[in-house]
């Protein structure tokens, strides 16, 4: 029992060691691989902070990040919602179809996806460098819709009856009843949708080739290919970018770590 | 009272239904605005998945390549010539190769170490919460981020190498040509456990109590029920384990390009993905690209099948 607590821990902490050694050599005015260089003794500075700004424009990069992640989330929220609600809730012709289409793409990775949708995107419909471009194919999470669906359907059906014998449109339920009583999982799904967006880096990449446009992911792994190679601390400078980069997700994730595990073990569960 | 209340409300309504929209509903359900509130839910998977997935094809049998906007040109059919490129291809194969590698070590270990990791985890334990989200916590950070700080730690003078001495090999760890690739498996399955650890302490909660308590009752020990209750307890979610696994696996492309400098070195590390795109996006040449898209699918499509009947089996 001790034994597998220890080892837990140890494993604790190779996971979380990387965060560390990030946060640290990001404070480093000089990089120190060495052993002692791990526990930072003084000399710590924000330089590396306002050097990968110079380089990259922190704040423009995450204003381009907030915007491709906000539009997904919107885009998801709505239809999502809307699509989720149907799929639970309503009798009509092609329901299965829908949701067994939907299950099947569920299996098609979005790589595979990439160059016929770059043609489409890019050279058919002239997106490139437009968030639009950058949102489309990610418009709508279907894990997000899966959540939903699943509320939805775990509403007793008697409130539906109910409403409907008052005469409520279908629409005045949706958004009178059932939206009220699902908060929690729009809050799981806004969670779940956050990371994919938030953190993606292929698509952003291919479509984007003006810097004032690219969320942070793409800048900061263009000035690691390319720029760092000039700079004094590039490291530092790679390490400070990767903290901004990685802050929002971690922080959100440990506000509502509890919200996060619980309701994605149900819908594991159930989906 | 009530009962029979309810009853007759909703004899009711569908006597009310039968008269107004028998019709109606027959041909269109019940509610047939349903289809307007998934419609644009079934435009976007469309648009997103299933047009491009035909089009894909399409681009691999044909002679296609980027021209100007509006402008007419010939893109004629050429059959299975760029599948003939591709495969002839020396640097298309290797990738294969690579991506097989990539797979052997990394979709083992997910599963066992997960599966152990989430078992340890469901128990009571000291710091539970605590020692959970960590795992969680690389999961959630954007790949780009952590490359960042393995590059630093894998570096030929970096902490890794400086902490095995003279140990450290030579050459380093992602500039190796034998050891890229596994680095770069090791990576992803460190960044990814924490996904497939939720994955199984979901599956864990429908493993009934009576079953460990029966076993404990037989007089198995703790290593005897994890092997005799447990493994065969979670069969369906090691399955979805090994099927995810593979399918992100095999659609690796943020690591080699970022972690190995492109896939170096000298192609050690190329993914699949990595070189459709170098292909079909950086040399313009979206048909290759397609090819190498199509194959890598049916790739995926076969190994995913062969995974199930072998992992699949053990339950029955």
């Amino acid at each position: 029992m001790k034994l597998k607590f220890v080892a837990l821990l140890v494993g604790a902490f190779v996971f979380l060691f990387p965060f560390y050694y990030m946060l640290i050599g990001s404070l480093q005015a000089e990089p120190d691989p060495s052993v002692s260089g791990a526990i930072p003794a003084g000399n710590l500075t924000l330089h590396n902070y306002s050097e990968i700004n110079s380089a990259i424009s922190l704040g423009r990069s995450l204003v381009n990040s907030g915007i491709f992640t906000g539009g997904v989330i919107l885009g998801t929220l709505v239809f999502g919602v809307l699509a989720g609600y149907a799929l639970a809730r309503l009798q009509f012709r092609g329901r299965g179809v829908v949701f067994n289409l939907m299950l099947l793409f569920q299996v098609v990775p979005f790589q595979l996806l990439t160059i016929p949708l770059y043609v489409l995107i890019v050279r058919s419909y002239g997106l490139a460098d437009s968030y639009l471009g950058m949102i489309l194919p990610f418009a709508i999470n279907s894990t997000a819709v899966l959540v939903f669906r699943q509320y939805f359907l775990q509403l007793p059906v008697e409130l539906f009856d109910a409403a409907r014998i008052d005469g409520a449109s279908e629409l005045n339920i949706l958004w009178r009843i059932a939206v009220p009583l699902v908060r929690p999982a729009l809050l799981t799904g806004v969670l779940l949708t956050f990371i994919g967006p938030w953190n993606e880096f292929l698509w952003p990449f291919l479509i984007t080739k003006q810097q004032d446009l690219q969320p942070l992911a793409v800048s900061l792994s263009n000035y690691l290919t390319t720029v760092s190679a000039r700079a004094a601390n590039p490291f530092g400078a790679v390490l400070a970018g990767a903290c901004v980069l990685a802050a929002p997700a971690v922080a959100l994730f440990l506000i509502f770590q509890r919200r996060f595990i619980s309701s994605s073990l149900e819908s594991g569960v159930k989906g | 009272m009530t009962v029979t209340g309810r009853a007759s409300i909703l004899g009711t309504r569908g006597r009310r239904l039968s008269v107004g929209g028998a019709a109606v509903g027959r041909i269109l359900g019940q509610q047939p605005i349903g289809t307007a509130l998934v419609t644009p839910y079934v435009v976007f998977l469309a648009a997103v998945f299933a047009y491009p997935l035909a089009f894909a094809v399409y681009m691999s049998f044909h002679d296609y390549f980027f021209a100007a906007p509006g402008a007419i040109v010939e893109r004629p059919f050429v059959g299975f010539d760029n599948y003939v490129t591709v495969l002839s291809d020396p640097a298309v194969r290797r990738s294969f190769a690579n991506v097989g590698i990539f797979l052997l070590i990394n979709v083992p270990l997910t599963v066992v170490l997960s599966l152990v990791l989430a078992a340890s985890l469901n128990a009571a334990i000291r710091w539970r919460t605590f020692i959970r989200v960590s795992y969680y916590v690389p999961y959630v950070t954007a790949s780009v981020a952590v490359v960042g700080v393995w590059l630093f730690l894998f570096n030929s003078n970096g902490l890794v190498n400086s902490v095995l001495g003279p140990l450290a090999p030579d050459p380093s760890w992602l500039v190796n040509s034998k050891l890229a690739m596994p680095t770069v498996a090791i990576y992803v399955t460190w960044k990814q456990l924490g996904f497939f650890i939720l994955l199984y302490l979901a599956a864990l909660q429908n493993v009934s109590k009576d079953l460990y308590e029966a076993a404990a009752m037989d007089g198995a020990d703790k290593w005897k029920s994890f092997w005799n209750v447990t493994v065969p307890g979670v069969q369906p979610a090691t399955t979805l384990v090994v099927l995810v696994a593979t399918i992100t696996g095999a659609n690796l492309f943020t690591e080699p390009y970022l972690l190995t400098g492109g896939g170096g070195p000298d192609g050690a590390s190329a993914s699949p993905v990595l070189i459709m795109y170098q292909r079909g996006i950086e040399q313009g040449n979206p048909d290759i690209g397609s090819a190498i898209g199509v194959l890598l699918v049916i790739g995926v499509l076969l190994l995913a099948l062969i995974e199930r009947r072998f992992v699949g089996r053990e339950d029955r």
